[in-house]
């Protein structure tokens, strides 16, 4: 059972990867990127990470393609034109990358003592993930949080509307009456 | 069959879909021309990554994997965001999201 669902799921992994590549429109790109995230959930799950799969799912497959499909349609980005790319990213790009693939696949599969995973091995439940993330790592935890605000306020100066753009800046209310005649909407 | 249906998947398997996933990553990010394709093509690698963690840390039964895994997430999650509104800023500046007219600190 848990080989056919490895199976399945990895090969809708694959084929979205394959389809994120071959799309030449943006926003299909990103609905096959969901597939494979979703797929990668389901994958966590076979091996007993229940919070990651959820958290995948929620923040991944959710949030974050959010952030992107919105992006899409806001750039109203339109069908990606082919070029080659540069010289140098074709004959060493290219090269590279089946040299780091076989690399990493030779050493997974010459490794000894890798074990087996199977339906019957027990999760990993939230109770023990968060006894470990709250005890020994309340530090780190604590740090992501500021990190997390510190990107929503670059995110935010970032995209500002009329950024650095002096037609577009907004007007400055200086006059008095015109703020009490907002104040008394 | 039904020998084959109940048996367990090795690891390996899992290890070969990541290093899979993360060459198809890294393939995206030198031939998609389009810098929204570009950046899901580092979030598919990020993804590819997370999946060798989660691996191991069934492979040893250590809480810290899938822990790291999550802080992962996390770091992505707010790179998503910041990297997304540098996209807006660039597509406001030049007008256009393929990475070959993007060239200013090109020698």
């Amino acid at each position: 059972m848990h080989l056919i669902l490895f199976f399945l799921f990895a090969g809708f992994c694959l084929a979205g990867a394959i389809n994120l590549l071959v799309q030449s429109h943006p926003i299909n790109s990103a609905l096959s990127l969901i597939v494979v995230m979703t797929s990668l959930a389901v994958l966590y799950l076979l091996l007993g990470a229940e919070f990651l799969a959820a958290a995948q799912v929620i923040v991944y497959a959710g949030a974050i393609m959010v952030l992107f499909v919105f992006t899409v349609m806001l750039l109203n980005a339109g069908r990606e034109e082919r070029t080659m790319g540069s010289r140098v990213a074709r004959s060493i790009g290219f090269p590279a990358v089946v040299v780091v693939l076989g690399i990493v696949a030779t050493v997974v599969l010459t490794a000894r003592g890798i074990g087996t995973a199977s339906l019957r091995d027990g999760i990993t439940s939230t109770q023990d993930l968060s006894r470990v993330l709250f005890h020994e790592l309340l530090l780190p935890f604590e740090v992501t949080s500021v990190l997390i605000l510190i990107a929503i306020l670059g995110a935010v100066a970032l995209a500002r509307h009329g950024h650095g753009d002096p037609e577009h800046t907004p007007r400055k209310i200086t006059d008095r009456t015109e703020i009490e005649r907002m104040a008394a909407k | 069959m039904s020998s084959f249906l109940a048996q367990d998947v090795p690891l390996q398997f899992y290890l070969l879909l990541s290093a899979i996933l993360f060459a198809l990553g890294i393939l995206g990010f030198i031939i998609k021309r389009n810098l929204i394709t570009v950046f899901m093509s580092i979030e598919l690698m990020l993804n590819a990554v997370n999946l060798s963690f989660v691996t191991f840390a069934h492979q040893w039964h250590a809480v810290k994997g899938q822990i790291f895994v999550f802080f992962v997430m996390m770091v992505a999650a707010a790179e998503a965001a910041v990297g997304l509104a540098i996209i807006i800023a660039v597509f406001r500046a030049r007008a256009t999201l393929a990475v070959d007219r993007i060239d200013l600190m090109k020698l």
